[in-house]
């Protein structure tokens, strides 16, 4: 149970994915343009990560090792497609903003790595809270980078107003502001994990 | 359980079966789906037409004008006007507008269906032009065909930081206004001179030509190709 619990706390911020492992960048840095969009393509790959961190889990014995990445790419890209067209079916709106970066998913290295590092060599329980855990980790660290560029950028959070949109820098909606607010909060993580 | 070996046969027979049963579940998942997608693209569109015409218009049959699609309205059995599907390419990549005129060929209103454009500067092509605050840059009510951005002449304020963006989306507005007159004439031949006399008096043909040279058989619908613009870029092409 202890092991358990350690598992499943192990990815919000010790072995953080996107501030201590610095994995699958790409969506980190593009889809954060504003809270809601982050937390979408967190919880998009949270579930792939979680259903593939079982498939393979439980497949791990009948997966010779010789063939597992592409055997592990093709279970990802499964779901990841999966979640692509029930998003389309069901939130078009997300679907809209997002649409390019889901089929990505497939390539995120969070996912992968998991499935290479811990699923393939745990067991079924133990890998879904790994899942669970990597994909939380991934998603508040999502939530946190949009809801403070959308801040900066706009003056608003989740689309609340919180200042007029003429005090806001709209630099941090774009490219280079992702980069800046990424650096602070891995500046930031790393000395919360110091102490 | 020990770990499979891996050898040949075990290799081709593991990743088959991975192959077809992901093969098959996502065939279901795209059986299930399918129909709920094609309706939300259809809702959208639908919700898109009905926004930029006037309440309680009915639908007439949708049209191909080169690559657009005209939705002719009416209103009590009287034409009011379409709403037309158009595109341009912007900074980022298409983008889809659907525009609605009335019967002389003003704008109603516009809906951005699809588009790629920056988040921040070019993405205001959502609403910018539909600000009623400021005339400048608001295109609703306005004659469509010749709407230039400033920049180039026009007189319609551009997106601070994002003329391609608003070029590209003016182009699809005039676009969409020579697919709405193509059709309009084909529909009323001969009775369209008398019911919509708005249409382009021959002072305005310079600005007309302007921003739509490329579409060179609109211009002649408009002018004959008499226009002075028209022929000086003729002389300078030759």
């Amino acid at each position: 149970m202890n092991n358990g619990m350690k598992t499943l706390t192990n990815g919000l911020l010790r072995e953080n994915p996107t501030f201590v492992l610095v994995l699958g960048m790409c969506p980190t840095l593009a889809t954060t343009t504003s809270a809601i969009n982050g937390m979408s393509m967190g919880l998009a790959t949270m579930f792939v990560l979680i259903c593939s961190n079982v498939v393979i889990s439980l497949l791990k014995n009948l997966i010779p090792d010789k063939v597992r990445i592409p055997a592990f790419i093709v279970v990802i890209a499964t779901f990841v497609t999966m979640v692509q067209l029930v998003m389309q079916a069901y939130l078009p709106a997300i679907y809209d903003v997002l649409g390019l970066f889901i089929p990505l998913i497939v390539v995120n290295c969070i996912v992968l790595g998991r499935a290479e590092a811990f699923a393939a060599k745990n067991s079924v329980g133990l890998s879904a809270l790994d899942g669970i855990g990597m994909g939380l980790g991934f998603t508040l660290a999502l939530t946190i980078l949009g809801a403070i560029r959308e801040l900066l950028g706009t003056g608003a959070v989740f689309g609340l107003p919180i200042f007029s949109d003429h005090f806001a820098a709209l630099i941090f909606v774009l490219a280079p502001g992702a980069f800046i607010c990424l650096a602070y909060l891995m500046a930031l993580a790393n000395k919360l994990q110091k102490k | 359980m020990n770990k499979l070996e891996s050898s040949f046969k075990n290799m081709v027979l593991s990743l088959v079966i991975i192959s077809v049963v992901a093969a098959g579940a996502l065939a279901g998942v795209y059986i299930l789906t399918l129909k709920t997608i094609e309706a939300q693209k259809t809702q959208k569109q639908q919700a898109a037409i009905l926004a930029v015409l006037p309440e309680g218009v009915e639908l007439g049959e949708a049209q191909d004008v080169n690559d657009m699609i005209v939705y002719p309205a009416t209103l009590n059995g009287e034409p009011a006007g379409a709403a037309v599907q158009t595109e341009a390419n912007g900074f980022g990549g298409p983008q889809k507008v659907m525009v609605g005129f009335d019967q002389e060929g003003r704008i109603i209103n516009y809906e951005v269906l699809e588009h790629q454009e920056t988040p921040g500067l070019g993405d205001k092509i959502v609403s910018w032009f539909k600000n009623a605050d400021k005339p400048a840059q608001n295109i609703l009510g306005r004659q469509a065909g010749k709407l230039t951005v400033s920049k180039d002449g026009g007189d319609v304020d551009a997106i601070t930081a994002a003329t391609i963006s608003s070029r590209a989306f003016l182009k699809a507005v005039n676009k969409a206004y020579a697919a709405f007159l193509n059709d309009h004439t084909e529909a009323h031949t001969g009775a369209s001179q008398q019911v919509h006399p708005v249409e382009q008096p021959v002072h305005e043909c310079d600005h007309h030509c302007q921003g739509q040279h490329e579409d060179g058989h609109k211009c002649d619908g408009h002018c004959g190709g008499n226009c002075k613009h028209h022929q000086e870029k003729e002389a300078n092409n030759e």
